[in-house]
């Protein structure tokens, strides 16, 4: 995963609530098994009048010209509700979105970011407004977005700093874990269908 | 960092983590607790094998099977008699048990909070990071209880009583919570109800629900396959008396009437009886073709659908066959019926609910997703307004440009059968 220090872009504004990850990324676009080949189908029920031709909707932020590299998303309230396709954050992240700054994120989808690298942002509603369309500069050592303070989980910041693989940080507390089993199975050998270590 | 139980996988997404664990070297450290079932894509026609309606869904159910195959994972096949949607065939199976953790990488794992264990969806890399350590790092969520007390009104069911709650409270109303459904409203529910109220959770944003087991949880857990024999006393899983929750929210049962949907997300819900508010979101009344302040009930529909993880268990069949038994679905409308799984719709078949339904002009299918959602395969025709018993109404959510309604299966069969949005 590709560290994260600090970012400059412009900022996408996308600003309603509950924009959820079927409209993201359709089911119909995840054509494949695997994790890449997203980047086309994201946003593709706002992006494209049709889905097959790909005509663009030339009011869809994403296309229009001043936003079309941006790596800043800014939306509103419950961003990535729905469905907890991971495939959502693939998609931004091979599009080139790097950042997400809403009011509040769905669980399950800022989990997803902080595994693929991408930092989502909570701030209040009026900064939001500010922030959209303007350039910002995000830095995650100082935990501000020109200059305004957000909040981060220590764990969450130091993985996106670092652009650690959560696994092989786990893994250094496999004998932990393993102990913890042992100690488990005595306790409730059913969670264990009765194997024995 | 908690320790995780149970793993559940599914078709859509399975094949991805297994393959990337494989691909990075990593083994399922303990394949006996992973389970996984074909249900988003299989096919739900009579006759069902491999291929599906949405194109190149094939290769998911096959690299799925051989990832499940190659791991040692414990696989619910297509036409397996085990074979179901995850939350629904989970509990039939005693795979989740009270106090356990389970994660599956779907939002609606939050249905098996309903047993007392904490169930909560996560992302194809959380399950990796789980099968890899037999852990997750969770950040502690807040508490919230949400009581009901009273008596339901007839016709009255579980899924009015969350949609009641995510309508008054909002679509994020939850966020960053786990919510423990209690009172005496939720105490009386069997465990169907239990898990159709936990199921809608995460359309409140919260991260999970739950109820605390009691006598119903162990009378459905005993003698379930997977489930411990004898049960071990489970009974001390409740809350303390005087704990504290971040936040308290009561509802009086008494007060809730069938529910619907009028918007785009499952907040945009009023009684049914309700008109659609005056001051309605743009966006969501363009999408779906209303107006404010007109009502709901009478609104001509063109698709009725019961099914998926919220709605399609035998409980909520037994509900919609009764209403429409005898009668006929009104002219020009489609409308189906999608078992829970392949023992719900085996123990329908046994009392002769496919018979109520077929004669009533429904399609009786085979148990899986179906048109829960839209991948690319079978919908229904561009533009239907659809009365649905699922738990989502989002934009496309059952295909492009159509608009969706969600509602208890009881409210769904009284409008198949008039046509039109209709209380039961
Ligand atoms: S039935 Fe619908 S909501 Fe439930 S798991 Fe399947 S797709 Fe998801």
């Amino acid at each position: 995963m590709t560290p994260f220090t600090s970012l400059t872009s412009v900022v996408a504004p996308l600003i309603r609530d509950n924009v959820d990850t079927d409209t993201i990324i359709p089911s119909r676009e995840m054509r494949s098994t695997g994790k890449t080949g997203l980047a086309d189908g994201l946003f593709a029920p706002w992006r494209y009048y049709d889905a097959k031709t790909r005509s663009e909707n030339p009011d869809f932020v994403l296309n229009q010209p001043e936003y079309r590299d941006a790596k800043i998303l800014a939306s509103g309230a419950n961003f990535g509700c729905g469905s907890s396709r991971e495939h959502a954050v693939w998609a931004l992240a091979e599009y080139g979105i790097r950042c997400v700054i809403a009011e509040s994120f769905a669980p399950i989808f800022y989990n997803n970011c902080i595994r693929n690298g991408i930092v989502p942002i909570s701030l209040p509603r009026t900064f939001i407004g500010i922030l959209a369309g303007g350039n910002a500069i995000v830095d995650l050592t100082a935990q501000a977005v020109n200059g305004r303070q957000f909040d981060i989980g220590q764990d969450e910041k130091t993985m996106l700093l670092e652009g650690l693989d959560a696994i092989d940080l786990t893994l250094k507390h496999a004998h932990a874990i393993t102990t913890w089993q042992a100690a488990d199975r005595a306790k409730r050998p059913w969670i264990y269908f009765g194997a024995t270590v | 960092m908690i320790a995780i139980d149970r793993i559940f996988l599914h078709e859509r997404t399975g094949a991805a983590a297994l393959r990337s664990m494989a691909e990075a070297g990593r083994a399922v450290i303990d394949p006996a607790r992973v389970f996984a079932v074909m249900d988003h894509i299989v096919d739900t026609r009579p006759g069902r094998g491999d291929g599906t309606l949405m194109p190149g869904g094939d290769a998911f159910i096959t690299e799925t099977r051989a990832a499940c195959h190659a791991a040692g994972i414990t696989l619910f096949d297509v036409n397996d008699p085990d074979q179901g949607i995850t939350h629904v065939i989970s509990p039939e199976l005693g795979i989740v048990v009270p106090g356990c953790t389970l994660i599956a990488p779907d939002s609606h794992t939050c249905t098996q909070g309903a047993f007392g264990a904490f169930a909560w969806g996560i992302g194809s890399s959380e399950a990796e990071h789980a099968m890899a350590t037999g852990t997750l790092r969770v950040a502690k969520p807040k508490n919230m209880r949400v009581t009901f007390e009273g008596k339901l009104s007839p016709g009255v069911t579980a899924k009015d009583m969350i949609l009641r709650l995510i309508a008054d409270h909002g679509a994020s109303g939850g966020a960053r919570h786990v919510v423990e459904f209690s009172g005496d409203t939720v105490r009386a529910l069997d465990m169907e109800a239990r898990m159709t109220l936990c199921n809608m959770a995460t359309e409140f944003a919260a991260l999970s629900g739950i109820i605390a087991p009691d006598e119903a949880t162990f009378a459905y857990l005993q003698g379930r396959r997977y489930a411990p024999d004898p049960l071990p006393d489970w009974s001390d899983l409740v809350t303390d008396n005087g704990a504290n929750f971040d936040v308290e929210i009561f509802i009086d049962a008494a007060s809730i009437e069938p529910m619907i949907s009028w918007g785009t997300s499952p907040a945009q819900s009023v009684a049914l009886s309700a008109t659609v508010p005056v001051n309605a979101d743009i966006n969501a009344l363009h999408y779906m073709g209303l107006e404010p302040g007109q009502s709901l009930a009478g609104l001509a529909i063109d698709v009725a659908f019961i099914g998926s993880c919220t709605n399609a268990r035998l409980s909520d069949l037994r509900r919609a066959a009764a209403i429409v038994k005898g009668k006929t679905k009104a002219q020009g409308i489609l409308a189906l019926v999608v078992p829970g799984s392949s023992a719900v719709k085996r123990a329908a078949e046994a009392e002769g609910l496919d018979r109520i339904f077929v004669k009533a002009g429904f399609e009786w299918r085979e148990s899986g997703c179906s048109l829960c959602f839209y991948s690319g395969g079978e919908s229904f025709p561009a533009g239907s307004r659809v009365i649905s018993s699922t738990n989502r109404n989002f934009e496309g959510r059952q295909g492009p440009g159509i608009r969706t309604h969600i509602a208890s299966p009881d409210v769904v069969a009284a409008s198949a059968i008039a046509g039109r949005i209709t209380a039961p």
